[in-house]
């Protein structure tokens, strides 16, 4: 675990850089690590970030890409656009969540 | 040092039961996730995975699998003789997918229209194609090309790959 320092304050994150503690997380922090990721958040990046959150707070876990894309929020191929190399795992790092664990 | 990452993978699926495609599948959506390029590429068969007419009628092998066991995978071990009656194969088929749907693991025909979507690449064998007497009209459409063995070296440089 280690503390960065992200959006003008210090957030817990893995060694990977997922926020450990959700709670610090801020839609700034959220532009932060997009733009690590080399993503300027759109309106439709924020539609997906938003699902992908409540999606956890509701379930208590992550929806699979299958979940996600019919939903209605955003189908696969702008998911990839949005969030290229590993969409998922770029989208819940973004929304401060953890890494998704599944294999579909 | 870090081991480089993958990069891109080359798939070859080439069985026609729901066992023999589903790996493939699952490792080409898999690697899609993981920002790996992915190209797959059906042979002998694994063409049943692409064929329109066909590709939503897997079923998965109940004979000549001795690791079988019914209800679940750690029920009673299900002999040849049984698994060839009649019905036996839908039946297992049907509580496979079952278990897939709740695992969000998408029937076949909805798992290639996602992993073309999410860029991944899908090819027919030229050979087989060939040898089944096959058209372009027989695949579904997410098909990219159909390939020989040549062709499909050459677009598989720089990859690794992988026999299902």
């Amino acid at each position: 675990m280690a503390i960065k320092h992200l959006a003008g304050v210090d957030i817990n994150v893995n060694e990977e850089g997922y926020l450990t503690d959700s709670s610090q997380w801020t839609k700034d922090v959220a532009v932060a690590i997009a733009k690590e990721e080399g993503i300027d958040l759109t309106d439709q990046h924020w539609q997906v970030l938003e699902y992908l959150r409540k999606e956890v707070a509701e379930n208590g876990k992550l929806p699979s890409i299958r979940r996600l894309t019919k939903s209605g929020v955003v189908d696969t191929k702008t998911l990839y656009r949005l969030f290229p190399d590993g969409p998922l795992k770029k989208a819940t790092k973004i929304a401060g969540l953890e890494k998704p664990v599944s294999c579909v | 040092m870090a081991e480089e990452k993958i990069k891109k993978v080359s798939i070859v699926v080439s069985r026609g039961s729901l066992e023999g495609i589903y790996p493939g599948l699952i490792m080409a959506n898999g690697a899609r996730m993981e920002g790996i390029e992915a190209n797959l590429f059906f042979t002998f068969f694994g063409l049943y995975a692409v064929l329109d007419k066909y590709m939503d009628k897997i079923r998965i092998a109940t004979v000549g699998n001795p690791a079988m066991r019914v209800p679940d995978a750690k029920g009673l071990p299900l002999p040849t003789l049984l698994g060839a009656l009649p019905g036996m194969s839908a039946f297992a088929t049907w509580m496979m997918n079952r278990t897939m749907e709740k695992l969000d693991i998408p029937p076949v025909r909805e798992f290639i229209e996602m992993i073309s979507a999410a860029g991944g690449k899908l090819y027919a064998c030229k050979a087989t194609v060939d040898m089944f007497d096959l058209t372009v009209a027989d695949f579904c459409p997410e098909v990219d090309k159909v390939l020989t063995v040549g062709e499909f070296y050459e677009m598989s440089a720089g990859a690794q790959i992988i026999f299902t």
